[in-house]
Order: structure tokens, then C-alpha cells, then sequence
């Protein structure tokens, strides 16, 4: 419990440092507030009654809650609000995976500043805090979150039909889209950017190469990805970033820019995040919004790996102690 | 093993690709696939007990096929190839598909005994059928998809052996030629799907290795018989 309250500490001193100011809601909401968050996503796991038969749930994630909580009680407040938490989210489980059902978030939400500025930021938060836990070698996939939906869109494909391809595409399959994408009616060279695009990630040349397969779609996500990018690059954080246009995320209420997070020295995802524009209106205020969350156990599994590697700042610096 | 900036990227972990090779019935497919790759697979069909043999600049991790997806997915392996009925069996496994290597074709179908309506009988008068199956999952679902009921048992075994015992009316099985279903007295009575070898990768080793994978992936796709 010392190492993973550490890593906690760490993370909470860069988001301080940044200026963000912690937060705390209730673990249990109204099933309705959760819903109507994220219509897309999977419903709460976890939900009963209270004792007037009002349904409640176990929250999901931190985010919603927190536009929640921005809009009903920071009414009078001038934005932006630079908002950080550590809290236990809770989601179902796949059996026998060793998942636990509660799980520990840590993560900022900056309510009120557009793309890319607000995005810029919240990337260079994500990467100071990775620093301070020594997951100097952790990269940041930055991708779009629209930019499949519309150019599936573009191509005329009908919305069932979209939603079966975004299913395989978020279940990483790219033999199934290939089956998909073959069974719409369009041309040569429209097949070859469904079935590339999904596959391009890596520094700004990807980018050149996206332009190459052409589209007003891709063309608008390829601006926002650069401008982004370019953000990132003036905040010093530019070589922390892969650009990845596969990249799609489970939760429903991301618009725009997404992120995720990898360690060299782990094979699962640290956590992730991206804009969530269209959230805040859907409690009654409209701010821009963008925010990330790390997974607390799976970072200190990291920091743990990179230890035992000696690729981290902490090891080293333990290194010298012993001697 | 230091890492290093250069032109402006970070160097990404270091050391040799692990792919994770199946045993049984997609091993010579695999080995015949590798070997067109360009990969020495000498070893691997020797005599040796060994896990674990170095070619053709890989790690060939050698294992059942319904563990690669647990390795992959943990990232013990990057890459590894399975068959399309481990994948459907475990979906929740969140890993990387990335082709279709065409051999290792299979179907995955319902069974019952040879002249006997039973599955057909006990759906009729009991309203729901006993499977038995080495895919809990894929039955469960298959059954559910068409509105039926059935009750999933779980064999480890050889599945034919259920239906001639009474253990269960019917089976949901990979067949291949169909003789042993022929040899036991079962008879096909529906398709599932069709299954072949697939390639896998591990989500962050596609990421962070991309250039690797891609390379590799690449490379097999040019040798996979079409």
C-alpha cells in the first residue's frame, strides 16, 4: 500500500503543480445522471435501489460525475475549472481475469478551454504526471474519435451498417473490417482508406500519408490532429506523442481528440482520456471539455516492471543508495 | 540496452520480436508459413523438447492454441497465430487481429447422432437441448442467436463420445475432413461459421513496435497461400 500511496502522491503533486485543484464525489449516483452521460456506452454495473425506489449505481468513471458536479454546484464560477481526483471507479468484470471490479482513477479535467489549447494542456499534464511516477519511456497514442464515424459517414454507409464496422474496428479486428468494408458499395480507392487508415500510427509522417488517401473527412481530422500536434510541440511534450488513426476508445461521450497511454515495459493500456465537448451541455451548461484517467493499479504495475528493468529514474537513484 | 533519443522519437524497447507458435493441428501449417517467411524452422520439428528456439530473428514461443491469446494479450508474446475458434471462444481477449493466413481451414458446426432426431426430439418435447463442447462460449451464443434454449456442457475431451453415451444430444465441434464425426455415427446439422489460422498482436507491442510489426506482418501476408 506505501508504494501505490506513493505513486498517488506523485501523481496529485504534478497535477497540483500544473494547477489543477482536487475533487471529490460520491462512489454512488443516480443510475439517470450515469445514462445520460454516456448514452453509447454500457449501462452501470452495479445498480439498486435506494429506499424510495430510486434507482442508483456504482459510478463508471470520474468524468461524468464531475460534469455533473461542475454544472450544479460551480454555477456561479467563472471557467475554466482545473479539476484532478483520485477516486475508485467500478465496472463489470470478465471472469477469471484476475480484474478487480473496483478500480483506482486518478486523473484531471480542464472544463472550458477548446481544441486545441485545452487538449495541448491536458496532454502535457498526462505527460509530467507519467515523469513523476518514472514512466519516462511511457508514450501518449493521440488519435480522433470522429474521424471513422464521419468518413464512414462520407461514403454514404447506412447507420446499422456503421455501427457493425465501429464494432469490429473498437474490438481491433482488422480481418473482420476487411470482411465489412468488402461488403459495402463503394470504390477502389475508398476501400483502400477504410482499410489503411485503421493501421497508420507513428510520428507526423503518418499524417502526410492520411492526407495521400484522401477525403474531406480525413482532411478534417488531419487538421485538428496537426494543430494539436503543433500545440504539443510548442509545450515541449511533442515527442511524448504517437499519432495513431486507429485509435478508437470504448466510452461514448468522446468528440475530437483521444488519448491512450502505453509502457514499453507492459503489455496493457495505463490509461486514457481525450475532448469530451458535448458532455457539459448535456447537464445544462456547455463548456469545451478534456480530460485524461489513469488506471493507479496498472501504473504501479508499470513502475514496478520499469524497476525491475533499471530503466527508471527511481532505480537508479536507488541504485546509487546501495552503493 | 540503453535508450536513446534519436531525430526525435524515442528508441522503442529493444530486443527481438516474440511470436507465439500454436502446437497441434495448426503446427505444420505454422512451421510451412515460417519457412516461406524465411524463417529456419529446423528445430522446431526435431526431436526437441524445448519451449522456446531463436530464428530467422524472432523468438518462437511454442504453445496450445488456446493459450496464445493469453500470452498476447498480456504481451508475454507480441504477436502469435491461433486459430479463428480459439478467438470467437475468447473475445473478450483484447488483441490485435491482423490477417487471415488461410490455412488450418475448419468449421465449427452442431452435431447430433446419425438417424436419430433426437436434437430436434428434445427441443420439441423438453424444450431445450443438451450440447456438449470444448466452446462454452460460441454455443452459448449460437443457441441464444437462433432463440433457442440449450443446456452447455463443458468436455475437455473428445466431445464425440457425449452424444453416444447420453451425456448429450448434440455437439458443437471444429470439423475438419468430418471422418470422425463419420467414424462415431454423428452427422453435421448446422454451420456455425467457417474458421481458418489468424494473426495476432499484442495492443501495445502494435503501438510501440509498429514499424516491427508491420514489417512482419508485411512479410507474411506476401508469403500466405491464397
Amino acid at each position: 500500500m506505501r508504494e501505490l500511496r506513493r505513486v498517488q502522491g506523485a501523481l496529485a503533486a504534478a497535477f497540483e503543480r500544473f494547477g489543477y485543484g482536487e475533487v471529490a464525489t460520491p462512489t454512488i449516483e443516480y443510475h439517470e445522471v450515469l445514462a445520460r452521460g454516456d448514452e453509447r456506452g454500457a449501462p452501470a454495473a452495479y445498480r439498486f435501489f435506494d429506499e424510495n425506489g430510486e434507482l442508483l449505481a456504482m459510478r463508471t468513471d470520474m468524468t461524468i460525475p464531475i460534469a455533473r458536479l461542475v454544472s450544479t454546484r460551480l454555477g456561479g464560477a467563472e471557467p475554466p475549472f482545473r479539476l484532478c481526483y483520485t477516486g475508485n471507479a467500478y465496472r463489470a468484470i470478465r471472469p477469471q481475469r484476475g480484474q478487480m471490479r473496483e478500480f483506482l482513477q486518478a486523473g484531471v479535467e480542464l472544463i472550458g478551454v477548446e481544441a486545441p489549447d485545452g487538449t495541448a494542456e491536458v496532454i502535457e499534464v498526462l505527460a509530467a504526471a507519467l515523469d513523476a511516477v518514472g514512466l519516462t519511456r511511457a508514450v501518449i497514442g493521440l488519435g480522433d474519435a470522429d474521424l471513422y464515424r464521419q468518413l464512414l459517414a462520407e461514403h454514404g454507409v447506412s447507420d446499422d451498417r456503421r455501427e457493425s464496422i465501429l464494432r469490429v474496428l473498437a474490438g481491433h479486428d482488422l480481418v473482420g473490417l476487411e470482411a465489412e468494408v468488402d461488403q459495402l458499395e463503394i470504390a477502389p480507392d475508398e476501400r483502400e482508406t477504410l482499410l489503411r487508415l485503421p493501421t497508420l500510427r507513428g510520428g507526423r509522417e503518418v499524417l502526410d500519408r492520411a492526407r495521400e488517401l484522401g477525403g474531406a473527412a480525413v482532411d478534417r481530422a488531419i487538421q485538428r490532429l496537426a494543430t494539436t500536434h503543433d500545440a504539443l510541440v510548442a509545450r515541449g511534450v511533442g515527442d511524448r506523442v504517437q499519432l495513431d488513426l486507429g485509435l478508437l476508445r470504448d466510452l461514448g461521450y468522446y468528440t475530437g481528440a483521444i488519448v491512450e497511454v502505453y509502457d514499453p515495459a507492459v503489455g496493457h493500456v495505463l490509461g486514457g482520456g481525450g475532448r469530451y465537448d458535448d458532455l457539459m451541455g448535456r447537464f445544462g451548461w456547455s463548456l469545451p471539455a478534456a480530460g485524461f484517467a489513469l488506471y493507479l493499479e496498472r501504473v504501479h504495475i508499470a513502475q514496478a516492471e520499469e524497476e525491475r528493468l533499471g530503466r527508471s529514474p527511481a532505480a537508479e537513484g536507488r541504485g546509487g543508495e546501495a552503493r | 540496452m540503453r535508450f536513446a533519443e534519436v531525430s526525435g522519437s524515442r528508441v522503442r524497447e529493444e530486443g527481438t520480436l516474440k511470436l507465439a507458435v500454436p502446437r497441434g493441428a495448426l503446427f505444420e501449417g505454422t512451421l510451412d508459413l515460417l519457412d516461406r517467411v524465411g524463417v529456419e524452422t529446423g528445430e522446431l520439428r526435431g526431436e526437441s523438447r524445448s519451449l522456446v528456439f531463436v530464428a530467422g530473428g524472432l523468438v518462437l514461443v511454442t504453445m496450445r492454441p488456446s493459450d496464445v491469446p493469453t500470452y498476447v494479450e498480456a504481451g508475454a508474446a507480441d504477436l502469435g497465430i491461433t486459430g479463428k475458434d480459439v478467438l470467437l471462444e475468447q473475445s473478450d481477449r483484447a488483441v490485435y487481429e491482423l490477417l487471415d493466413l488461410g490455412y488450418g481451414a475448419c468449421r465449427l458446426v452442431v452435431a447430433g447422432r446419425k438417424d436419430d432426431q433426437s436434437l430436434g426430439e428434445a427441443e420439441r418435447r423438453l424444450g431445450s437441448v443438451r450440447i456438449a463442447t470444448k466452446y462454452p462460449r460460441i454455443a452459448t451464443r449460437h443457441f441464444e442467436q437462433s432463440g433457442r434454449q440449450a443446456e452447455v456442457v463443458e468436455v475437455k475431451g473428445s466431445v464425440e463420445l457425449a452424444p453416444l453415451v447420453g451425456l448429450a444430444d448434440g455437439i458443437v465441434d471444429l470439423v475438419d475432413t468430418g471422418r470422425t464425426l463419420e467414424q462415431n455415427a454423428l452427422e453435421v446439422r448446422e454451420e456455425i461459421t467457417r474458421c481458418t489460422a489468424r494473426l495476432v498482436a499484442n495492443r501495445v507491442a502494435h503501438k510501440l513496435r509498429a514499424a516491427e510489426v508491420d514489417a512482419l506482418t508485411e512479410r507474411i501476408k506476401g508469403a500466405v497461400r491464397r
